[in-house]
């Protein structure tokens, strides 16, 4: 099976649908929508039932911290996430509202774990961006792949034999081979809203039959994005981390 | 993994087992045979046993992934895979040749045979690090040699072509062997055997971390792979310095130490004793280039493989340091950089990794001919620029030299001087202000009827990475009979650059 993977997409219209027509043309059995479908980005409304019209053609929807914000707090956020959250809310309609708090918490396909931040207390939103963080959520799920997203930098990490988690950035592109003997733990690129350098829509895809994932990454039209962030009277950094990628 | 063993007579998804060739301790391999496949196969199997060390299997792991990635003359051509879920193996073509363990129990060997070795190894190296590979395992019985099925292409590269040049430059001939010795008659292509240390530097290493005490074998590995450090592909030159070390002198650089993280230390900061004092017939050359794969500093070794078997093929070029003089052990020196903290000195902080493709070799063809004098500083324009932004870049400077297909040209001018010798010099001084120093610069003149088969030849024998030329005009004449440039741009292996001058400029060809 052929898992096309999409995370943090932040309601950016031009990312979403990038990275999204990259998977169609790739080729997938099955998409899976990593969390975050809103926060940050112009586009809520669009992403909201975009979103909503592929889960009911089977894609699975994973729940964010940006998601669960909308009818829940947003007292954890820094101030430009929370203003962000704030003007989303005044765009949600309850239908929107009501694809968001049906997103799932996780969800399993054969070996492979999907959770937005971390499978270790999901709800709790821990950052993967260190050791420390990949060898818990490793040790807190018996899957052999964990794929999550919340970072919005590609990376993979693995158990050792030794019982330490090491990891590396992965080429884009380029398939990775999943050994058996290990567990893995795939950081997928965000695809509304990169910070890894360059701006792109990332995305993942997952062959569990070849046991392999690609991260993949296409580009898109980050200025519109950004230009429409800035008419919504949406903070300023917003726009510019769209334009910058980081 | 309670499974039944694998042993002549199985048949594995079609895979016909038939007599154990090899028994290693990682390892089993088996001839077989498949309906239907006419090349000769062997069958990998690991000696996995219940509660064994998970880093075999780790490390198996990584044969399997990095193996069918790899392609070319020097691998053996993967067939199939089996995996841990059900039976792993790896299934590839049996190599019918020797292994370079056979040479090594005949060391020291002829020096020219010694340099022939090193020259197959390192194209074979090149190859494998143009693939994003690297060995980290290089020793004897990794190393095979297919059957020699036609006359080596790196010998034709300096017995034939070079030989005129070292007569034109007789003082920087450090021994008498190129030109008129014959190649040795042993085997084709080397092959490398055995992935189970490589990395592929696109993909995870799944190796890194796993292994307490240093990856690779004991009297080969590199300083930096004893530092854990995967990513380096210059540990490889420095696994093939030190067989060549061994297969020139019949002794080890560094002896044969235990494989404790201890004793392989002393690598970091040993500099071992010249091939010369061991054996003199070493010439300076050869002592030059073994000790500069043998650098404890992947930054003083060769930038790539590539400008090593350059070196190799081209003996007479080798610029000569004071690594080619030293006539004695420094023991004095290697007993106080053990005592006093040299150890870990040099390499505490490593270079950052650098691809071998920031080492190119550059190749330029330049036409001496008056017509070709417009397109000279176009020409040293691009260089110019391609040699800046990659200082680990080396420049051949080629032109040839046209002799006619049928009769003889007269090869000395009327005042009875080398038209050979003569152009070197012009080539020489087309290059001057470039000022490139000398370890960056080759010069040959190549005699052929055919200009554009001779640079596209020398390209290839020589891992040429860029080629840079000039076009003559587009006038109608060469547009209907073809121009040397548009030849080489058809049949070049690498990246060419056509320089041109610009129309106004440019005579009606």
């Amino acid at each position: 099976m052929r898992i096309g993977i999409l995370s943090d997409i932040h309601a950016n219209r031009e990312g979403f649908e990038a990275a999204l027509s990259a998977l169609r043309r790739l080729g997938t059995d099955r998409i899976v929508l990593l969390g975050d479908i809103v926060g940050y980005g112009a586009d809520p409304e669009y992403c909201v039932e975009t979103a909503a019209r592929l889960m009911e053609d089977g894609a699975i929807g994973i729940l964010g911290n940006h998601d669960a914000a909308i009818d829940g707090s947003d007292e954890d956020m820094n101030r430009i996430a929370r203003e962000a959250i704030r003007w989303t809310r005044t765009r949600l309609l309850p239908e929107h509202r009501a694809v968001l708090k049906n997103l799932a918490i996780s969800h399993r396909v054969e070996d492979a774990l999907f959770v937005h931040a971390s499978a270790s207390q999901p709800a709790e939103w821990f950052y993967i961006t260190d050791e420390r963080n990949a060898e818990r959520s490793l040790r807190a799920t018996d899957a052999r792949i964990t794929v999550v997203g919340h970072v919005h930098r590609p990376h993979l990490w693995r158990l050792t034999s030794q019982g330490t988690a090491t990891g590396h950035a992965p080429h884009q592109g380029v398939e990775n081979p999943l050994a058996q003997s290990q567990r893995w733990l795939a950081v997928i690129g965000s695809a509304g809203q990169a910070r890894d350098g360059r701006p792109g829509a990332g995305y993942g895809l997952l062959d569990l039959a070849r046991r392999s994932l690609t991260f993949g990454r296409v580009d898109y039209d980050h200025y519109t994005a950004a230009r429409k962030v800035r008419e919504a009277g949406l903070p300023d950094q917003l726009a510019e981390r769209l334009l910058r990628g980081e | 993994m309670g499974r039944e063993r694998i042993r002549p007579g199985s048949i594995i998804d079609g895979f016909e087992v038939g007599e154990k060739l090899h028994e290693g301790g990682m390892a089993e391999i088996f001839a077989v045979t498949k309906p239907g496949c006419d090349l000769p196969l062997v069958m990998k199997v690991p000696l996995i046993l219940e509660g064994d060390d998970p880093t075999m299997i780790v490390s198996f792991e990584q044969e399997q992934m990095i193996l069918p990635r790899l392609s070319g003359p020097h691998v053996p051509k993967t067939i199939a895979i089996g995996d841990f879920s059900r039976e792993p193996y790896i299934v590839m073509e049996r190599i019918a040749g020797v292994s370079l363990l056979e040479k090594f129990k005949a060391a020291p060997l002829p020096i020219s045979e010694v340099v022939e070795i090193g020259a197959r190894v390192a194209a074979a190296l090149a190859s494998l690090h143009r693939q994003d590979v690297l060995h980290l395992d290089l020793k004897p019985s990794n190393i095979m040699f297919r059957p020699a099925a036609e006359p080596a292409k790196v010998v034709s590269g300096f017995a034939s072509g070079e030989a005129a040049h070292e007569k034109a430059e007789p003082a920087k001939v450090v021994s008498g062997f190129a030109s008129g010795e014959a190649a040795p008659s042993f085997g084709g292509e080397a092959v490398f055997i055995d992935f189970g240390l490589s990395r592929h530097l696109k993909l995870p290493d799944l190796l890194a971390e796993e292994f307490r005490v240093p990856m690779g074998t004991a009297p080969y590995i590199a300083p930096e792979q004893v530092m854990k450090l995967r990513e380096e592909p210059r540990s490889d030159l420095f696994a093939l310095g030190a067989m060549l070390y061994a297969l020139a002198t019949g002794e080890r650089p560094f002896g044969n130490p235990k494989h404790t993280t201890k004793a392989l230390m002393r690598r970091l900061y040993e500099v071992p004793t010249p091939p010369r004092v061991i054996r003199p017939e070493v010439p300076g050359f050869l002592q030059e280039i073994i000790l500069r794969l043998l650098e404890v500093k992947p930054d003083k070794r060769y930038p790539s493989a590539g400008q090593l078997a350059f070196d190799l093929a081209h003996p007479d070029h080798v610029v000569l340091t004071e690594r080619s003089r030293r006539e004695k052990t420094h023991w004095m020196r290697n007993f106080l950089a053990g005592r006093f903290g040299g150890a870990k000195a040099p390499l505490t902080r490593l270079e950052a990794y650098r691809h071998a493709a920031t080492a190119p070799i550059i190749m330029v063809a330049v036409d001496l001919s008056e017509g070709g004098a417009s397109l000279h500083e176009p020409l040293r324009d691009i260089l110019r620029r391609l040699l800046a932004t990659a200082p680990e870049s080396r420049l051949a400077c080629v032109n040839v030299l046209k002799t006619a297909v049928i009769g003889l040209d007269p090869l000395t001018t009327e005042s009875g001087e080398s038209v050979h010798v003569q152009r070197l010099v012009e080539l020489r001084g087309w290059a001057a202000d470039m000022r490139l120093p000398p370890e960056r610069i080759t010069f040959h003149v190549l005699e052929s009827a055919d200009p554009a088969e001779a640079i596209t030849s020398f390209a290839r024998n020589n891992h040429v990475d860029h080629l840079v030329l000039g076009a003559r005009g587009s006038g109608g004449v060469r547009r209907y009979l073809g121009s040397v440039s548009t030849a080489v741009v058809a049949e070049a292996p690498c990246t060419v650059t056509v320089a041109r001058v610009p129309p106004a400029e440019s005579e009606a060809a």
